[in-house]
């Protein structure tokens, strides 16, 4: 069984927009799931299928092994979540906003109603201002108190979108020491964020959206196996080291001013070099070096502030 | 127990609201200021046709027609505008706020939701249509004389029928409430902006009650939202005229069922985008 898993999943609005383009989500139990994704790319819209809130076009998506979003009053329960910003009654405080959201669970105890809501207010470091009316919580106040309410009960699933936004770094250091103990309880733990950063060091698996496809999924290692390590020599004499490399047999062979680069591909890089001192070269300095993740990223997702879709 | 649980949290959230109590409060304080309005005025004994005017007329010798005064004077717009703000913000509010999303996936349920918003608009509808017939009761027990009823039909009955037809008409007139109070919530599954669902409701009632006073359109008359609103005049005469009664109570229930389905069609069918 999966925690989330979806099939074909799509979603066209009535004016036409594909804003989910068949996606397969697979997210493990018990992984830290980080979808990632520019602002726009379909996350949310996703998010909203998975939790009822929106009926797919096409496709199907289950929760816990329960199909959606059919079996919403079955399984919703078992899931935790935050959905594009808090949001909570202005007029209430903030343990009564949990309360009404509690007291709508019909599978809620009712006599433990007042210690979970204190533990959970109490794990987001929210006690405190209990008392004090909604209206009245700064902006990371009311994210923790998101988060809180999805910590009303013990949850086997807990889906965040985007649960740092609007923190200062300090908050954003706080969510992901959150999540990380939330993830360390067996909670399976999806997250989406546009942020690869904020993610990254969290996170066990990664899925990445674009404009509405899912053009990666896989563990973090096989993210980073996606890219092409480079070996790099700096060299006097960069183009004859660039024609070395090319007789090996590496892809992509650059030569500049004082650096030659290429592919490494399956090459060793012992032997490379070995190669290059052989051909006269004189070698100094020698590296190989992997695209960091945020490359790696950018290059699945686009760069620039262009909003996809 | 649980479902129980939901509701007392609705009745409260409806309840103990501030703009809500104020309503009440406002809703309160029109029979107090009718009935000391109509006690500095004496009451013109010739009169005219009407209702309304019967009432008046009986106001001088017998203080619980003060009731049926202020019903009928708060049935035009007064407690139609109390419970459609409250009708309206049902679901159009937390759609606004943005707690409908979190509701839905406590999971709150949206046939179970639907169900509570509309329990709670017609507690609030009752609590109103309450509220105005007891302040009636006690101001027009302080202000005029009280004794045995003289019903519109001639007939003259001991008080305490007469008051058993106060608490029959304050009944008629919350079932009244409770059709507008369907019509209301199926608007309010149709916006975030709970002020315009509030507002079309509003427009709504006056634009019935206009179209039911045109002579040329009086065919449809019978079959508008309001048009037997004020027919709880039926339950003063004796014998009851339980005909008028029953058109108006299947109206109230025709407009509950259909309005209650289009809500709950529109409600489970439609994707929450607040």
């Amino acid at each position: 069984m999966t925690a989330i898993s979806t099939s074909g999943l799509t979603k066209r609005f009535r004016g036409g927009q594909l804003a989910v383009d068949h996606i397969d989500l697979a997210v493990p139990l018990g992984s830290v799931y980080g979808f990632l994704g520019p602002n726009g790319s379909g996350k949310t819209t996703t998010i909203r299928m998975l939790l009822g809130l929106a009926y797919p076009t096409s496709g199907s998506a289950s929760l816990l092994g329960v199909p959606m979003p059919d079996g919403a009053t079955r399984v919703l329960h078992r899931v935790g979540s935050l959905v594009e910003g808090p949001a909570f009654y202005p007029f209430l405080t903030g343990a009564d906003n949990l309360a009404r959201y509690d007291a709508a669970d019909r599978t809620a105890d009712p006599a433990t109603a007042r210690a979970r809501i204190t533990e959970a207010l109490d794990r987001v470091g929210l006690v405190a201002a209990a008392k004090k009316r909604y209206r009245h919580y700064s902006l990371g106040m009311k994210q923790r108190l998101a988060i809180a309410s999805g910590l009303l009960r013990p949850r086997e699933l807990i889906i965040l979108d985007e649960p740092t936004n609007g923190l200062d770094p300090q908050g954003t250091r706080e969510v992901r020491a959150l999540i990380r103990q939330i993830a360390a309880d067996g909670t399976t733990v999806f997250v989406s964020s546009h942020l690869l950063a904020e993610v990254e060091q969290i996170c066990t698996h990664v899925g990445v959206m674009r404009t509405g496809k899912l053009v990666f999924q896989g563990s973090l290692p096989e993210l980073r196996r996606t890219g092409a390590s480079r070996v790099t020599v700096q060299t006097a004499d960069a183009k004859a080291a660039a024609k070395v490399l090319t007789g090996l047999g590496l892809a992509d062979a650059q030569g500049s001013e004082a650096e030659a680069s290429a592919i490494l591909g399956d090459a060793s890089p012992e032997k490379v070099c070995a190669e290059l001192v052989q051909a006269g070269i004189g070698v100094r300095g020698f590296a190989v070096t992997s695209p960091s993740l945020e490359d790696l990223f950018v290059g699945l997702t686009g760069e620039g502030f262009d909003v996809s879709g | 127990m649980s479902a129980g649980r939901f509701y007392a949290s609705e009745l409260r959230l409806v309840m103990l609201r501030r703009r809500n109590l104020l309503l009440l409060a406002v809703t309160a304080i029109f029979p107090l200021v009718i009935g000391i309005a109509l006690r500095l005025a004496a009451p013109h004994p010739e009169g005219g046709n009407g209702n309304g005017v019967a009432f008046f007329n009986q106001l001088a010798g017998n203080g619980v027609f003060l009731t049926f005064i202020a019903l009928s004077t708060l049935l035009i717009l007064v407690l139609p505008v109390v419970v459609a703000v409250v009708a309206g913000d049902s679901v159009a509010g937390e759609a606004g706020y943005g707690t409908l999303r979190y509701l839905l996936a406590v999971p709150a349920g949206r046939t179970r939701l639907l169900a509570v918003k509309f329990a709670a608009i017609v507690v609030f509808g009752l609590a109103a249509t309450v509220i105005v017939s007891a302040v009636s009761l006690a101001t027009g027990a302080a202000l005029f004389p009280v004794g045995p009823v003289t019903l519109l039909s001639g007939a003259t009955v001991p008080l305490a029928e007469g008051l058993l037809r106060v608490l029959f008409v304050t009944l008629y007139v919350a079932a009244a409430m409770a059709a507008l109070g369907a019509i209301g919530l199926a608007i309010s599954t149709l916006t975030e902006h709970a002020i315009g669902a509030i507002a079309a409701i509003a427009i709504l009632v006056v634009t019935s009650e206009v179209v039911d006073q045109v002579p040329q359109l009086a065919a449809i008359g019978p079959y508008l939202p309001t048009h037997w609103w004020l027919s709880f005049d039926a339950i003063l005469r004796a014998p009851v005229d339980t005909s008028t009664l029953l058109k108006g109570l299947l109206s109230f229930g025709v407009y509950a069922v259909l309005f209650g389905s289009f809500a709950w069609a529109r409600f489970t069918s439609a994707d929450v985008t607040s």
